[in-house]
């Protein structure tokens, strides 16, 4: 005679087994052990790929030089010489297809970000291939609170107008 | 738009920006459920394993009533989860190293042992029924008649030997299910437990005192329901008088005796799990480590309300007096089974809104608000709506099983559908 | 199917071993000390941040956050900085508005004005992703979503991802959010696009400081790597055993 004491037993190993065809189907090839061991190399290898496809939109300045060649050579003799063109204008991405035109920040805001005043703000600065300067900080409540800095400095060569 | 948690989120202090409380009331939902699903069993087991025969009454409910609950255990989950459509993830390509990938397989495992161990107890039952509505007349009964002849999985065979060999599997089980009911709880114990980064959750006792309390909860919601139960019998008995029937007097003094038997075994499990939840407490405070200066802000001032008067004083002394009083009558029961159900949920809520309410910075709180009434599908979800959906859904399961299996005892059920 | 049994048994056992018997005589060394000591190949990424050259203007917020499309307006960032002000009578105040997207212009740490004269010390403390030799939030990940990649990179698998949270909590450092549109988890990765094209993450050429640089360890020529081995320098909770790979030259007890 059968017995019946192992049905239930069938029955899980049916659940199991669809879980393991389903696994195959859907589960990617690529998926598995990797360099790291499988505490910490256990993924889809495809993913790196994906990460390394991100569209790039901060393009740095090599990207602007050609074109923009006068403004260059002004801001890399100037003590903005280590800043950014995309840090006012924005990342470039694919300019000139797109975005057509960049969108500048001339606010007020974004030159306080440096150059607000704060006593604990390190004052020497060292970047620039001249040597040591003075950052230059302001109180912006006393210093023309109600006028753009643009009136009377130029950012791209980082003195008056 | 926000990020998901902002909107129960009050930061206080210096908290880092991409702190918030991320872990919210569904995740405290699924512990106190997992938890009632281990209670439950182990309840049953008493009696299959240990031979406790006083809780005979109590097995065959609870361990019905536990697969009931374990149907609703992954739910929170579901509701908690991100990307709820991906979590077959987790049977696809577990990461073993993460409690929560080997919580998956165990919960599996787990709910094959208590589907099994239903099988074996019903089986003459299934097999009855099949017989009885082979050629039953309407819809409804085909379709019970077929759902039955499923469930016999052609095993027809009910002769006094097959019997006595599904008495014996019941037994090996049961067995095997208590480890495992410990093991499917300790584990979410262990969820909390090795999470290093977090002060408040990392111990190793986490485990033990989720087991702990998780039987704890079980217990007390089987006696509950067992009540409640037991009540709408009793009306029923009252309004259809029928021969066959035990009186009301009868169910009652079964009632009380079944009731005062199992809190015994409650009360053991309370004191274990009260016994090393202070120990716990005792041992941070002494060691006092880097992290203690917040710890005991939070514990002693912030949730002391939460920690100490509702989960210590209205959760757990209050009913132990209930229940070491001496004459427990059923509705003193019940009072003290409510309480004890609320101290353990509140311990759930402490552990894990509790583990967020301080900042990785140690200089800063975050305060949970928890959204009562939902304003969009976040805040119903992981909200008072969606907890109590949750709560209500192993009883919506119970009610479809009570239609299909006996929950309580299977003698009347037989002549019924005759 | 890549599911190899045996693979798996054994990459599993020797997780176990490894556990076990790590190299331990050498831990009074430091992991990129160990690196060199191992002579391994290829490149392990790391990070530099001079704290002493930090003014706190938040570029680099900015840019990473339009760089990585991180919505602007929300909450979080994949790297953010944070002030310290202590003043004579012991206080501390700390703080990152916004995450310092809008850098700090004003001196008002957690909404106080403090008097200059208060001050004992003050400095800004830029953070990022650690990219940890031993990340606990790969560790926990039950699906396998997040990883570690030969170069050191801990990556998030956007398509895999569950969305548990389980990541977010096991990270001492904070670094990990749901990213508001794609409702997975989400963190810093050295801008994993732009150094795999030779290029340097978008903080790093945003920062017109020279606080931040990138570097690989295991370059004797690097010159992150150098600063690295021969200047006194520190990373974040050490205790947690992640040994991370952001270092830090100027820290203080007070950082967080």
């Amino acid at each position: 005679m059968k017995s019946h004491i192992l049905r239930p037993l069938w029955v899980v190993l049916a659940l199991i087994g669809i879980t393991l065809i389903a696994r195959a189907i859907i589960v990617p090839p690529d998926f598995g052990i990797h360099e790291k061991g499988y505490t910490y190399g256990w993924y889809r290898k495809g993913n790196e790929e994906d990460w390394k496809a991100v569209k790039i939109k901060y393009q740095t300045r090599e990207y602007c030089k050609d074109c923009h060649a006068v403004q260059y050579k002004r801001v890399v003799s100037s003590r903005h010489a280590k800043v950014q063109c995309e840090n006012c204008h924005s990342p470039a991405i694919d300019h000139p297809e797109k975005p057509e035109k960049l969108n500048i920040d001339r606010s007020r805001e974004l030159c306080l970000r440096c150059h607000a005043y704060m006593p604990y703000r390190p004052v020497k600065y060292a970047e620039l291939r001249t040597g040591t300067i003075t950052l230059k900080m302001q109180d912006p409540d006393t210093h023309n609170p109600d006028m753009e800095c643009m009136s009377c400095h130029s950012a791209h060569d980082a003195s008056f107008k | 738009m926000e990020v998901h948690g902002e909107l129960w989120t009050l930061k206080e202090f210096f908290v880092y920006p991409n702190e918030y409380i991320y872990w919210s009331l569904q995740i405290v939902m699924y512990p106190f459920m997992t938890g009632l699903v281990a209670g439950a069993f182990v309840l049953s087991s008493l009696y299959h394993v240990f031979g406790r025969k006083e809780l005979k009454d109590m097995a065959r409910f609870s361990l019905t009533f536990s697969y009931a609950l374990l149907l609703a255990a992954p739910m929170p989950l579901l509701f908690h989860l991100q990307k709820p459509l991906r979590g077959f993830n987790v049977f696809f390509t577990p990461h073993f190293t993460s409690a929560i990938a080997a919580f998956g397989i165990v919960f599996f495992l787990y709910a094959s042992i208590v589907a099994s161990e239903i099988w074996f107890v019903n089986r003459k039952f299934f097999v009855e029924s099949a017989i009885n509505f082979r050629n039953a007349e309407g819809l409804g009964n085909r379709i019970k008649g077929f759902v039955y002849r499923v469930w016999t999985l052609g095993a027809y065979d009910i002769s006094e030997e097959s019997l006595k060999k599904d008495e014996r599997a019941v037994k090996i089980l049961a067995g095997i299910g208590i480890p495992a009911a410990c093991f499917l709880h300790g584990y979410a114990g262990f969820i909390f437990g090795s999470v290093k980064a977090n002060a408040l959750w990392m111990t190793p006792l986490m485990p033990v005192i989720f087991i702990m309390s998780a039987i704890v909860s079980g217990i007390a919601l089987c006696m509950l329901t067992y009540i409640i139960i037991m009540q709408i019998r009793k009306v029923v008995i009252l309004r259809k008088r029928k021969p066959w029937m035990t009186s009301a007097e009868e169910v009652r003094s079964v009632e009380i005796d079944a009731i005062k038997m199992t809190s015994k075994y409650l009360i053991f499990f309370m004191v274990m799990a009260i016994t090393l939840e202070l120990l716990d407490l005792v041992f941070r405070g002494y060691t006092a480590l880097k992290h203690w200066d917040i710890l005991r802000v939070v514990i002693y001032s912030r949730d002391f309300f939460n920690i100490f008067i509702i989960q210590y004083g209205i959760g757990t002394i209050l009913p132990l007096i209930i229940f070491l009083m001496p004459r427990l009558t059923i509705r003193r029961a019940t009072i003290g089974l409510f309480l004890v159900l609320v101290g353990v949920f509140m311990m759930r809520w402490n552990v894990v809104i509790g583990g967020q309410a301080f900042s990785l910075t140690f200089s800063g709180y975050m305060d949970y608000i928890l959204p009562v009434i939902p304003y969009n599908y976040d805040t119903f979800k992981e909200g008072v709506g969606g907890a109590l959906l949750i709560l209500f859904m192993p009883f919506f399961f119970l009610w479809i099983l009570n239609k299909l299996i006996p929950v309580v005892d299977s003698t009347n059920r037989v002549i019924e559908n005759k | 199917m890549n599911f190899d049994r045996r693979e798996f048994l054994k990459a599993g056992f020797k997780t176990i071993l490894a556990t076990g018997f790590s190299l331990g005589a050498f831990e009074i060394l430091r992991p990129e000390v160990l690196a060199a000591l191992k002579k391994e190949e290829g490149i392990r990424w790391t990070f530099l941040v001079d704290t002493t050259k930090c003014i706190g203007c938040g570029m680099c917020v900015r840019a990473c956050k339009l760089e990585n499309e991180i919505p602007y307006e929300v909450n979080v960032s994949r790297t953010w900085v944070e002030r310290y002000v202590m003043t004579k009578d012991g206080r501390i105040y700390a703080d990152s508005p916004n995450a310092a997207r809008d850098g700090f212009i004003k001196n008002d740490p957690m909404g106080t004005m403090v008097k200059k004269e208060d001050i004992d010390k003050a400095f800004f403390v830029p953070k990022l992703c650690n990219q940890c030799e031993n990340p606990p939030c790969v560790q926990v990940c039950p699906v396998g979503a997040t990883y570690q990649t030969p170069d050191g990179i801990v990556l998030i698998d956007r398509k895999w991802c569950i969305g548990c949270g389980y990541c977010i909590m096991a990270c001492p450092y904070g670094v990990r959010f749901f990213h508001p549109v794609y409702k997975v988890a989400e963190k810093c990765n050295f801008c994993y696009h732009r150094i795999n094209k030779g290029m340097k993450p978008a903080c790093v050429d945003a920062c017109a400081f020279g606080a931040r640089m990138i570097g690989n360890i295991r370059d004797l020529g690097d010159p992150v790597a150098r600063i690295i081995k021969t200047e006194r320098t520190a990373v974040l909770k050490e205790e947690y055993g992640t040994k991370p790979h952001v270092f830090y030259i100027g820290l203080d007890s007070i950082v967080r």
